[in-house]
């Protein structure tokens, strides 16, 4: 509270005014404090530790009593250096760095990558069709988990706290699906250049459909919550408009550009890991609106359990078909295995290199420690993330290491229009347009 | 397609010094050239593209210096004065209404051309990707913005900035952005080092990642 001594921000005077600082407390009393200034225009800073900024993120708020008459975001508070890192380790080490980027889709970030390296290796053919189909199933499913934090924590932000309750449930079972079928809840770096790391476990289609069938079932219960309840709408109905103008000037991809009518999904248009062959729509909104991105994302997610299931249709075809490039130049020689704590060696090729031949230990040794060369020249690969394009910038010297990776991430770019959607809105309106655009700071800061 | 000269060259096989070299390895050089300029026809939809800014743009052939097709890729090569003609016109009369951001890179060894600057462009309405490349020396590192013709590049620029020192002139707030204000250098470029500690382990010392033996 104001009268509360910080030491680290007191309330003080300045030549902008006076600067109050606030931690909690009674609101009416701040109110108070700050009406017995003459100035109308008060400096609001919201963050970087505001439980309504999703993450780490700084939001600078100039107000007119409670309108918004300039909005500027700050950034950075999350940088880890991801891409300069990524230059001193092997292409296949690249991939445990870049799905830490945006932690709510890992599996996004690993595919990219992984997509941008097999472009740059020329051998984005000969991935074989059972890894590509495994990418996709774990990618939709990745996708259902990613909306299930941007609904939950959304209507969370604008105080509903139910959506929050039954969206983590759901979260849950496809969490349960990535440790089944690659050891970890999340940043598994399961994908790996060339396939993915190992082959589903034994039962893991019947379980999977299972948990898309209990899936279908427990949508429901946020649908009935919040489709057309008039609380919701208030909040969120005619809030944050960006229109496709908007959208394409600011960059702007995924439900924000989908919310505006224009029906553009990577999957569709520029398909990449065979979703040429799935049916599925583009959903799309003609609101502009907190509104309509909502709706987006509880509409694609019965999109994605359609994928699902003719992945587990085409999985079950495919029994037995490699995961990995047959070019042992480059497939990664070990074969994991799922033990129960996790991915863990094969001891059937531990026994292998250790003890029957010493060709396959030296190779082992040389592509683990040294890495496959990728021929030099530059890529750039888009998968569509929950959060719309987020493409690669790979640039290879013809070392084993990349010489320059740049993630186009898109919570990056479309953080950029919060500025557009909130001047001239409530301060209220706010904290709903940052839930829509459904940034990841991981991934903004990278 | 012909190469362009030497991207990077390698000495030695393991980054090896200062110890004994009885393999010989140690004296192995290697240089690895990157994709160079394309002819016509260059495939596709490259041709069309190509054609279409021909017609657009009189100054075509001054203002792109070379045109590159590799792995299924355009990427044209424009004159830093002559960038912010060419992506005006890119955006309104070919309708590459999207940048998708922009991505730095730095090459230490191509003298006079040390900072790369790549802008992916996509264009919605013809479902189409190309790519934009400027070459500028590290000693005037400076470039014309390109805010004013896609408003997103202003956060991609102040990254770009951030990052390598690009100073994009007319951009509308050129800060810092991912690395605190008061930050001295600029992290991604090649001379900028990782940096990290040795970490001590059961009595031995595992060096930072960055002064590891590898394959350099």
């Amino acid at each position: 509270m104001s009268t509360m001594q910080d030491p680290y921000a007191s309330s003080r005077e300045t030549t902008e005014g006076t600067v109050f600082s606030v931690t909690g407390g009674d609101w009416d009393s701040l109110v108070t404090e700050i009406g017995a200034t003459k100035e109308e225009r008060v400096v609001v800073n919201m963050g970087p530790q505001h439980p309504s900024t999703h993450g780490v993120l700084r939001l600078v708020l100039e107000l007119e009593g409670e309108t918004v008459t300039e909005l500027r975001a700050g950034i950075g508070y999350l940088h880890t250096g991801i891409e300069k890192n990524a230059e001193y380790r092997s292409w296949t080490q690249g991939v445990t760095f870049v799905t830490r980027m945006d932690y709510l889709a890992p599996l996004f970030n690993e595919t990219a990558y992984c997509l941008g390296v097999e472009k740059l290796l020329g051998i984005t053919d000969d991935v074989p069709e059972r890894a590509s189909v495994i990418r996709v199933m774990m990618m939709e499913f990745n996708r259902i988990s990613s909306h299930m934090v941007a609904l939950g924590t959304g209507a969370l932000e604008l105080g509903a706290l139910s959506p929050m309750i039954f969206c983590f449930r759901e979260r849950e079972k496809c969490l349960d699906v990535f440790e089944m079928v690659a050891g970890l809840r999340m940043n598994m770096a399961y994908v790996r250049p060339g396939g993915v790391a190992q082959d589903l476990p034994p039962n893991a289609l019947s379980k999977i459909r299972e948990v898309v069938k209990e899936l279908r079932r427990d949508f429901k219960d946020n649908d009935s919550i919040l489709i057309g309840n008039t609380i919701w709408m208030g909040r969120t109905a005619g809030v944050g408009y960006l229109d496709l103008a908007g959208c394409t000037t600011l960059g702007i991809t995924g439900p924000v550009l989908r919310s505006t009518g224009m029906p553009w999904d990577l999957r569709k248009m520029q398909p990449y890991c065979g979703y040429e062959d799935y049916n599925f729509d583009v959903v799309t909104a003609d609101t502009c609106d907190v509104y309509g991105r909502f709706l987006i994302r509880m509409n694609e997610l019965e999109q994605s359990l359609r994928i699902i299931e003719q992945c587990v249709d085409k999985l079950e075809k495919l029994q037995g078909a490699p995961v990995m490039v047959a070019d042992k130049k480059i497939a990664w020689p070990s074969q994991l295995a799922l033990g129960g704590d996790g991915l863990g060696n094969s001891l059937e090729h531990i026994r292998d290199i250790m003890g029957e031949s010493m060709e396959s230990l030296i190779h082992h040794f040389k592509l683990v420690t040294e890495g496959f060369r990728v021929p030099a020249g530059q890529v750039y690969a888009a998968v569509e993330s929950p959060r719309g394009e987020l493409g690669v910038h790979l640039v290879s010297d013809g070392g084993t290491k990349p010489y320059r990776l740049h993630f186009r991430e898109p919570s990056f770019n479309n953080l950029q229009s919060t500025s557009a959607m909130c001047e001239g809105s409530l301060i209220a309106d706010v904290v709903a347009a940052v839930a829509s655009i459904d940034p990841v700071m991981g991934g903004v800061d990278r | 397609m012909t190469k362009e000269k030497d991207l990077s060259v390698g000495h030695g096989l393991f980054g090896t010094s200062g110890t004994g070299d009885t393999s010989g390895f140690g004296g192995l050089v290697r240089s690895v050239a990157k994709p160079g300029s394309s002819e016509r026809p260059y495939g596709g939809y490259f041709d069309d593209v190509a054609d279409d800014l021909e017609r657009a743009y009189p100054d075509f052939s001054d203002a792109i210096e070379r045109v590159v097709v590799d792995r299924d890729e355009l990427t044209l090569h424009v004159k830093r004065e002559k960038i912010a003609e060419v992506a005006l016109i890119l955006r309104d009369k070919l309708l590459f209404e999207m940048c998708l951001g922009v991505s730095g890179v730095h090459y230490p060894n191509e003298t006079g051309r040390e900072l790369h600057v790549v802008y992916p462009l996509l264009s919605m309405t013809r479902n189409q990707r190309i790519r934009l490349e400027v070459s500028i020396p590290e000693s005037d590192p400076h470039l014309p913005s390109l805010v004013e013709v896609w408003g997103g590049n202003n956060w991609n620029e102040r990254e770009t900035f951030d990052m390598f020192g690009i100073i994009f002139d007319g951009h509308p707030g050129l800060t810092r952005i991912l690395m605190p204000d008061d930050w001295r250098g600029h992290p991604q470029r090649k001379d900028y080092p990782l940096g990290g500690i040795p970490v001590e382990y059961k009595g031995a010392t595992v060096p930072p990642p960055n002064e590891r033996r590898s394959y350099r």
